[in-house]
């Protein structure tokens, strides 16, 4: 929900596409919240941006280009996967295998029940007969 | 499992997470570490295209000045409203005074207010212009002030401090760096 009505762009349709880009857009002086939910002047000034960019007829992929090459990966929401990014996104998947492996080995060991050896049957046997 | 690996593993975990973070609390304290700061994404790159008006009463600098290079330039953008524009002040009148040159960007502010903050505290730019909307803000990657840039002699940016010069990082970044690229 852009935050002010005023600054908002007359087609619908483009207001729209401003809002989503800016909803990817981190607000770097209120970190954890878009530029879309912010009031900051950073905020204010880098959806008017994204607004001019939208209206001079730039693709949303060309406008996120315009942010990023200015303000780098850290302003979008969603960091691209990329080589120094490839850890983050695979850390999901590297500990749920973690987990499930661990998980594994622990069961294993416990119905790994080593079996009786002659001698120690041999012992059952005459304590049983007793 | 291995009873020693059960207490172990958890154990040399808390150790190196109380490490992790003992470290980065000592290099946040010693401003090392600035957990809000963003890298600046134009670093090695040649400063944006700046074409902004004189601030009131001052000479103005143009895009052409800027590179121009040939000598380090230091660019600051401040506002009268602005707190820590105040505190690092002293550290610009310094610089002046060491004959380094400095780019004055007067952000978001009405010119009058603008120009008493230089009158009042004195002027430390060779030429100051003001950014009235925040557009040319933008095309720096800055995200508030004050916010300080060191362009070399090619006019490529090689620093970006967001947030207030100190003493400190001027005596351990912002020198350092200035003779390294005179």
């Amino acid at each position: 929900m852009s935050a002010d009505p005023a600054e908002a762009l007359p087609d619908p349709e483009r207001e729209a596409r401003a809002q989503a880009i800016g909803r990817e857009l981190r607000c770097l002086v209120c970190q954890g919240q878009s530029i879309e939910d912010s009031n900051a002047l950073f905020a204010v000034d880098m959806r008017r941006a994204v607004r001019e960019r939208i209206t001079a007829g730039d693709t949303d992929r060309q406008v996120m280009d315009w942010v990023t090459a200015r303000y780098g990966d850290m302003v979008r929401l969603r960091p691209p996967v990329s080589a120094g990014t490839a850890a983050l996104w695979a850390s999901p998947v590297i500990f749920l295998a973690a987990g499930l492996g661990a998980a594994l080995m622990l069961r294993r060991r416990r119905t790994a029940v080593t079996p009786l050896t002659e001698a120690e049957k041999a012992r059952i046997a005459a304590l049983r007969d007793e | 499992m291995n009873r020693r690996l059960m207490f172990g593993i958890p154990l040399a975990v808390a150790a190196a997470g109380g490490a992790g973070f003992y470290a980065m609390l000592t290099r946040m304290g010693s401003g090392e570490f600035n957990p809000r700061g963003v890298p600046s994404a134009l670093l090695g790159k040649p400063a944006p295209a700046t074409s902004l008006p004189a601030l009131l009463g001052h000479p103005g600098w143009t895009d052409a000045e800027l590179r121009a290079g040939g000598t380090p330039l230091v660019v600051n953008f401040f506002a009268s409203w602005c707190v820590p524009c105040a505190v690092e002040h002293p550290q610009f009148m310094a610089l002046s005074r060491q004959g380094v040159r400095l780019l004055g960007v007067a952000y978001k502010d009405k010119p009058a207010d603008a120009a008493r903050f230089l009158a009042r505290l004195g002027n430390p730019f060779a030429a100051v212009v003001q950014d009235w909307d925040g557009r040319a803000a933008l095309e720096w990657g800055l995200f508030g002030v004050p916010e300080t840039y060191v362009l070399d002699r090619e006019a490529r940016i090689r620093w970006r401090w967001a947030g207030a010069v100190t003493e400190q990082v001027m005596a351990d970044e912002l020198v350092p760096l200035l003779r390294q690229l005179a």
